[in-house]
């Protein structure tokens, strides 16, 4: 059985087509790069998430006002 | 086995008319000013950083642009100058111009809330829903001072930039919004006074219409006096310098002197000369803000060599 030639809406809809792939490629690229970037840059991406973990107090001096009094 | 058919459709939506839904025009002032932003705040971003910021300030733009012809596909239809836009024209249905608005209006909050911060995204939200809302949908129809109201989502984009660096809000970036927005009346309404639009048929109350032409000239010359002082008085901030205040007091007497210009003649001399001076000014207008916005650029550009600044 022969194939039928492509329809018409594939010619009709050509550009809005490559236009909207073109978009979309870019788009990934973008959101790639944008991911590299904030990954060199090494941001903490971690939140405070009701766990207490110490590495996200910020260190402070031994004799400052509000530093945690160490038990013995 | 039957065949599918679909309906042949010759006036089919184009990729560029998804393209003219964003009002490529309006983005591009967006992108300069956005651009200029985020390049004078004292915080920098990268480069790839920088430039997803602006492009999803601009896409943010365009897409209240989709949500403005959505509503407005009645007016625009009436409108000479307007006729043409993708939906009255019937190449993109109301339907694909909402949700093209919508989905673009989600997408540029989300991504420039992530590229840089979600104040910066806050802010284009709210832009967003004011051009769509707040302007389109309530006060274009309802008063003659739309013009003035509506102008504060065209002065927002400068502030997004500022904010998607820096992550606050702060004097230098609420001046370059007031300078946007005390800019936005007197350029548009020059623009009215000689394109003529059929806004009485549309049933948009433009000051033309419910207040005359006299009264137009003078609201020009009155809102151009105002806008003066903040366009002179941010060259004083951390943004501005001696070359700023220079090429600013230059550019705002020329403005003056054209918005008095526009005071002092009666329709009868506009129709003589074709609209000659309120052509002249519409024109100058855009040149004033380019420039000064250029201006800050220049203060950026000469810091390093000792010149830029205070």
């Amino acid at each position: 059985m022969a194939f039928d030639k492509p329809h018409e809406i594939y010619k009709r809809r050509f550009s809005r087509n490559v236009g909207v792939g073109l978009a979309l490629v870019f788009f990934v690229a973008l959101v790639f790069g944008l991911t590299v970037v904030k990954m060199i840059r090494g941001q903490d991406m971690r939140a405070y998430d009701h766990v207490l973990r110490p590495n996200l107090i910020a260190p402070q001096a031994p004799d400052a006002p509000d530093a945690p009094k160490v038990q013995p | 086995m039957s065949d599918v058919h679909t309906t042949p459709e010759p006036d089919d939506a184009e990729f560029n008319d998804f393209v003219q839904l964003l009002k490529p025009r309006v983005m591009s002032l967006v992108v300069f000013t956005a651009l200029v932003g985020l390049l004078v705040a004292p915080k920098g971003l990268t480069f790839i950083e920088g430039f997803a910021s602006v492009l999803f300030i601009a896409l943010g733009a365009g897409a209240s642009g989709a949500l403005n012809m959505w509503w407005d596909a009645d007016i625009d239809a009436i409108m000479k100058r307007t006729l043409g836009r993708p939906v009255p024209s019937g190449r993109v249905t109301s339907g694909e111009a909402l949700g093209f608005g919508v989905a673009l209006s989600g997408l540029s909050v989300m991504m420039l809330g992530l590229a840089a911060n979600w104040i910066a995204a806050s802010i284009l939200a709210f832009t967003i829903f004011f051009y769509a809302v707040v302007y389109s949908m309530w006060l274009k129809r309802l008063t003659p001072q739309n013009i003035v109201i509506g102008g504060a989502a065209g002065a927002f984009p400068p502030m997004i930039g500022w904010v998607a660096a820096t992550g606050s809000i702060s004097l230098e970036s609420s001046l370059m919004f007031a300078l946007i927005f005390m800019w936005t009346p007197p350029h548009f309404w020059a623009l009215a006074l000689f394109m003529k639009e059929d806004y009485a048929a549309a049933g948009v109350p433009m000051l033309t219409v419910t207040h005359g032409r006299k009264s137009t000239r003078t609201h020009i010359l009155v809102y151009t006096i105002m806008l003066i002082p903040i366009a002179v008085g941010i060259g004083f901030t951390a943004i501005g310098g001696i070359a700023y205040v220079a090429i600013s007091t230059v550019m705002s007497a020329l403005f003056l002197r054209g918005a008095f210009q526009i005071w002092t003649r009666n329709e009868e001399q506009a129709l003589a000369d074709h609209y000659k001076i309120e052509k002249q000014v519409f024109r100058f207008s855009l040149y004033y803000l380019f420039v000064l916005f250029s201006a800050f650029l220049l203060e950026v550009v000469l810091k390093p060599y000792g010149f830029g600044g205070w």
